[in-house]
């Protein structure tokens, strides 16, 4: 019968009337916004890193330009007549199809050359009158000497040079882990900044009702008791702020990815999260407030410790 | 029970407000401490409920000596001890029943439990009708019951008091001695600080009595010994 009398159980401490508790709560909220947008930031271009390495990785690519004049005649020497780019282009394909490690290898239509161009060129970029490469898409499967490719397609081909995309996906890669270190450093610094949020909410806190977490010493309470008490606080204005920042950052993802759609020119990277993606920003709120919590226990402690 | 020896304490660099104090209370009894303002009852009830510790001498409390216990060991203690602070230290932002309360949540008991004493203790002291009353909304009288309350929900083997009859009248006075004397039967040790010379009087009890730091206990009324 006594227990719907305590139901709804207070803090022994009244901290829910500092004013440390609203900064708190709006702190937390843009630290969480940040983090997730660092965190969706960074999972979007792990996404378009691992898009752009799958499909470079394991192909080479052929581009066979439209040359004026014969290529690799000594100087000085009388031009020969310039072989069709069709025909340098099937020439490439003979010696690509018997190269060792080349499991095949497709010549792109020039309509398809211009859909890949379109982005930087517009729709202009499938005039005929404009001189186009050709491209061979190279599929391999084992391992390919580069190098005497490389000559043999000259010879045959002229005007032909063979890419095996190891400076693109170097690049790609160092990109990709220098976009991770950054958002790990943003994280970090987000992260500290917060705990000192924290830190500086819960020894006001102590401050302002020193008498009260004495009479509590007094009356036998431990400091682990006393720092629940701060705990349930502290996580409750994180889990508070930190639900708003998530809000805020969910509205913000919206917004890029229907601007983005809304560009003529696809330049911009898919925006699209995975369904864990979307769960993995749910957790940042969860885990600022385990933050939260760490951070007032061992600041709690640490105060107290000094008490008598 | 409590055992000081040769005790001194002093704040900081000043000279001692208490000197030399030495005196044994036995398990069960019951003592006012008296003395004029500022003869040192509030700072000799202070080191009694460890809220300081000596600057000198041996003070032994349940068996133990106390410049032994370490800090993880002081809550436990405390939670023996059951103190009537002079301004009662209530937590005005909490109920009557959660006031009295803290105690038991802080042994860990049950929220069940936890209701059904504090409900009970509350209508013992006549406040069976003001249990979710904020302290602020009740009279000097009733606040000090609550305090009282507070001070015993736990059952606690030594109970202390600072001038607990002080901001009521007479009659409440008596009241609160009487169920002092309850408490002292069912086994508590008892020590209240007072001035007030009637009560004294009317309950026959040894006295502790300080002057100008210094300690002297004398007999009850008709007793022998000192």
């Amino acid at each position: 019968m006594g227990l719907p009398l305590l139901q709804r159980r207070p803090s022994d401490i009244p901290l829910a009337r500092d004013p440390s508790g609203r900064f708190l709560v709006w702190i937390t909220a843009l630290m969480v916004y940040l983090a997730s947008l660092t965190l969706a930031g960074a999972l979007t271009v792990s996404d378009m890193a691992r898009r752009w390495d799958s499909g470079l990785a394991g192909g080479l690519t052929v581009q066979i330009a439209p040359l004026p004049g014969n290529t690799g005649a000594a100087p000085g020497a009388p031009l020969a007549p310039l072989a069709p780019l069709d025909e340098r282009v099937e020439a490439a394909l003979t010696i690509l199809r018997s190269a060792p490690g080349v499991k095949s290898a497709q010549a792109l239509t020039a309509a398809d050359t211009a859909r890949l161009l379109e982005p930087w060129l517009g729709p202009e970029a499938a005039d005929p009158l404009l001189p186009m490469p050709r491209l061979i898409d190279v599929v391999t499967d084992g391992p390919v000497d580069v190098a005497g490719l490389a000559d043999r397609l000259k010879s045959a081909a002229p005007g032909a040079t063979l890419d095996d995309h190891a400076v693109w996906l170097a690049d790609l890669r160092s990109f990709t882990g220098a976009v991770h270190l950054a958002a790990l450093g943003l994280v970090a610094l987000i992260g500290g900044a917060g705990v000192m949020s924290v830190v500086f909410s819960v020894r006001a806190g102590l401050a302002i009702h020193r008498h009260v977490v004495e009479l509590l010493h007094l009356m036998g309470a431990t400091d682990r008791y006393i720092a629940r008490q701060f705990e349930r606080h502290v996580v409750a204005l994180s889990l508070r702020g930190g639900s708003v920042g998530l809000g805020l950052a969910v509205l913000t993802l919206i917004g890029v990815r229907h601007a983005a759609h809304g560009l003529r020119a696809s330049l911009m990277p898919d925006l699209t999260l995975a369904v864990w993606q979307w769960a993995s920003l749910g957790l940042v709120p969860l885990a600022a407030a385990t933050l939260a919590l760490l951070t007032a226990r061992w600041t709690v402690l640490r105060t107290l410790e000094a008490m008598p | 029970m409590i055992r000081f020896e040769h005790v001194g304490l002093r704040y900081g660099v000043e000279s001692e407000v208490l000197r030399d104090i030495s005196f044994t209370l036995t398990p069960g009894s019951f003592h006012f401490m008296t003395g004029a303002s500022g003869a040192g009852k509030s700072s000799l009830l202070k080191l009694m409920y460890l809220a300081h510790r000596p600057s000198r001498g041996i003070i032994t409390l349940f068996g133990r000596d106390m410049s032994r216990v370490t800090r993880a060991e002081l809550p436990d203690l405390r939670r023996q001890i059951g103190v009537v602070f002079q301004d009662f230290a209530l937590l005005d932002h909490l109920s009557a029943l959660d006031n009295v309360a803290l105690p038991l949540r802080m042994a860990g008991a049950s929220d069940a439990d936890t209701a059904e004493h504090c409900t009970e203790i509350l209508r013992w002291v006549g406040l069976g009708n003001h249990l979710h009353a904020k302290p602020s909304t009740l009279s000097g009288g009733q606040q000090q019951r609550v305090a009282i309350a507070r001070s015993v929900i736990n059952r606690p083997r030594l109970l202390l008091a600072d001038e607990p009859t002080g901001n009521v009248d007479d009659g409440i006075g008596m009241r609160l001695l009487y169920l002092f004397e309850e408490l002292h039967k069912l086994g508590t040790t008892v020590v209240i600080a007072t001035h007030n010379e009637t009560l004294i009087r009317r309950f026959n009890h040894p006295r502790l009595h300080l002057d100008g730091g210094r300690l002297q206990v004398v007999p009850a009324h008709g007793a022998r010994g000192g």
